[in-house]
């Protein structure tokens, strides 16, 4: 799992049918004070995130195919949370209410 | 997957017993303009490559995708071999016009 | 899944049985910006993209399952094409 900020999203009308249905969300993975760490991605949104959101994220796909319960769709990249708060070496390092 | 030239072979009498008698293709990987990079890889064959062909390998977990690869220690598989590929409609390969 | 631009096409006729008639582009990966982001790779489409399209595709093995038969050698393959892509308030489909 990876913490990501949900930078945009992603409109595909033309796409697999495994996608029918699934927002997508542009996501930049960040370490825990925020600074980018990996290459931008879209994802599969499961969680209700909306950009400006701090997320976690995972980009397994076994995982996340049994997660939607759809065990042979090409999925790989998908939204499992937003994040309220981290807490880094007893330290408050992101609060989602300060954005 | 990525573009590569096979520019040589790799004899291993002392490997994995999974892997006897495949055959091992020592692959320099091209960019999308036909240049060389400076990075090799040793891949399976899956298609019967030649000496000199440019051919497509895939990479990772999908490499043993393949009757030949399938549960083996193998990570880079040559599953295509390349006729022609064009740059926004600029012919950049043509195998019939080389050598 | 990564955002990306089609760059060319790619034929092979000798490929590994199962992805005949699979048709094979060449992707340059974007970043949020737009801006190239790595190097080029060649992908198996699953959708109707072709060259100048902002496409989105799936890596890993994964890819294999966007394919006809899902039992081949594939580890990238574009998932679909792209109408509308922000990021902030920017259209990334206006850039590039």
């Amino acid at each position: 799992m990876f913490l990501a900020q949900v930078i945009g999203s992603v409109v595909s009308p033309v796409q697999h049918p495994s996608l029918d249905g699934r927002t997508l969300l542009l996501l930049r993975p960040v370490g825990p004070t925020g600074e980018r760490c990996a290459k931008t991605r879209i994802a599969v949104d499961r969680s209700g995130a909306g950009v400006g959101d701090r997320v976690l994220a995972i980009d397994e796909g076994n995982s996340g195919r049994q997660l939607l319960g759809v065990p042979d769709a090409p999925i790989k990249t998908i939204v499992i949370g937003v994040v309220d708060s981290i807490e880094l070496a007893g330290e408050g390092v992101y609060d989602h209410r300060e954005g | 997957m990525l573009i590569g030239k096979v520019v040589g072979s790799v004899v291993a009498t002392r490997k994995d017993e999974a892997l006897t008698s495949h055959k091992l293709l020592l692959v320099q990987v091209h960019d999308q303009l036909g240049a060389a990079r400076d990075q090799y890889v040793v891949a399976v064959d899956s298609v019967g490559a030649g000496h000199e062909d440019m051919i497509l390998y895939a990479t990772g977990s999908s490499a043993r995708q393949t009757s030949l690869t399938k549960d083996k220690p193998c990570d880079a598989v040559i599953m295509a071999v390349i006729d022609s590929w064009d740059l926004g409609g600029e012919n950049v390969y043509e195998k019939w016009n080389e050598g | 899944m990564y955002l990306a631009r089609v760059i060319g096409r790619l034929v092979a006729s000798v490929q590994y049985p199962g992805l005949a008639g699979v048709p094979l582009q060449i992707l340059q990966p974007l970043d949020e910006d737009g801006a190239d982001m790595g190097q080029t790779l060649v992908a198996c489409t699953s959708v109707s993209s072709g060259p100048g399209d902002l496409v989105h595709f799936v890596d890993g093995r994964e890819a294999a399952l966007a394919c006809p038969e899902t039992f081949v050698p594939v580890d990238a393959t574009i998932m679909g094409v792209v109408e509308q892509a922000f990021a902030g308030d920017r259209d990334l489909t206006d850039e590039a």
